[in-house]
């Protein structure tokens, strides 16, 4: 014993509590290594990273198959988690992955300007039916353009379904790579955007759409 | 039927990531306990990673901490065996890892924690670093309930004679 017996640290119990604060250091040496050997011995079934964006922080979980969900900033970090973990597996990781560091590298070409679209393989498991056909036909309006809820409805199959159709862009699970935005009222107006109607027309706006 | 229960059959399993984010920090305290700072994050490496692979397999939500603390302990045995030390060291009071943030809070009574005989040393550890119940203790250290508060109260009476000596 370097440190002669001490008789302030009574009450004893909150003293021992105390030892259980985390150190920062440890703590993210050993989440880094978990990730790193988790992902080696194929135990993520999800795994995600948070990105930097001019937006604010993105969230971009993918799976094997890919990126299977871009979660916006204004989204509740733990819900999406959450939502991950029930609709795909709970078996979700903090960790990089092959989609996931390409989607990065877009995502700053994209906000630097440099980039007109996405070239990473995506993973559509959250979305099906005629969801996933509306969001199919919005993954091809070009940069810088737009269209209605009704075109997008009518290029997906259902003239009269529009609005089904914006029920399908609002609960697209890959906006900004799959350009939800880009799907305005056709009475004038933005309409509703996942990631708010600000963030919707700071894309159009940096697509030369607004 | 309990609330308790009802809440333990209904849940849904949490992401991993949040157990870990929830649990692993004091996970690694209790590690550091067990075998030392040196190999407390292999410890808690191997703690996650060996729940990980199991993590499909729970079925109560409600007892994944002391499932945790369950693996945890089994690991610390193994650290043990591997190298044939059989108490863990006392001369291990250096940060963990590199950085210079202070290990512990308090220093004095860590080292009295660490030095504790096997059985107080686990079980004041699972009560006051994992915040266990006497049942969930029991459940980890294979004993009953009766013999885990007792190894909690001799620890705790050992700790008050150590640190007023």
């Amino acid at each position: 014993m370097t440190n002669a017996p001490r008789s302030d640290v009574r009450p004893l119990e909150p003293s021992l509590r105390d030892l259980a604060a985390p150190h920062a250091g440890a703590w993210e040496r050993v989440r880094r290594r978990l990730s790193e050997r988790a992902a080696a011995e194929g135990l993520v079934d999800v795994s995600f990273e948070r990105h930097d964006s001019p937006l604010g922080s993105i969230l971009l979980g993918a799976t094997d198959a890919g990126l299977v969900r871009v979660g916006l900033p204004n989204e509740d970090e733990k819900a999406i988690l959450a939502e991950l973990a029930e609709r795909i597996s709970p078996r979700v990781l903090a960790g990089s992955r092959d989609s996931v560091t390409r989607a990065r590298r877009q995502l700053d070409e994209y906000f630097d300007g440099d980039r007109r679209s996405f070239d990473v393989p995506l993973d559509w498991q959250l979305t099906r039916g005629f969801r996933r056909e509306v969001l199919q036909a919005t993954a091809l309006i070009a940069y810088g353009r737009t269209a209605s809820y009704r075109e997008v409805a009518t290029a997906a199959g259902r003239p009269g379904a529009f609005r089904a159709a914006g029920t399908a862009l609002a609960t697209n699970p890959l906006p900004i790579v799959v350009p939800c935005h880009r799907v305005l009222r056709s009475a004038g107006g933005l309409g509703d955007y996942r990631g708010g109607s600000q963030a919707k027309a700071q894309l159009l706006d940096l697509e030369g759409a607004a | 039927m309990s609330t308790a229960a009802t809440h333990l059959a209904g849940d849904r399993l949490p992401p991993f990531e949040q157990v870990v984010e929830l649990h692993g920090p004091v996970l690694l305290r209790y590690c550091a306990a067990q075998v030392g700072s040196d190999r407390a994050e292999d410890c808690l490496q191997e703690t996650l990673l060996s729940a990980l692979r199991g993590y499909a397999r729970v079925r109560e939500v409600g007892a994944i901490r002391s499932w945790l603390f369950s693996i945890a302990a089994n690991k610390a045995v193994d650290l043990h065996r591997g190298d044939g030390r059989l108490a863990p060291p006392v001369d291990d009071l250096a940060p963990l890892g590199a950085s210079e943030e202070p290990t512990y809070r308090d220093d004095a009574l860590w080292a009295q924690v660490r030095e504790l005989p096997e059985k107080q040393r686990q079980a004041v550890t699972l009560r006051y670093l994992g915040d266990l119940t006497h049942s969930e203790i029991a459940e980890v250290m294979e004993t009953s309930q009766e013999a885990a508060r007792r190894s909690v109260f001799e620890g705790l009476e050992r700790l008050r004679r150590e640190v007023t000596a």
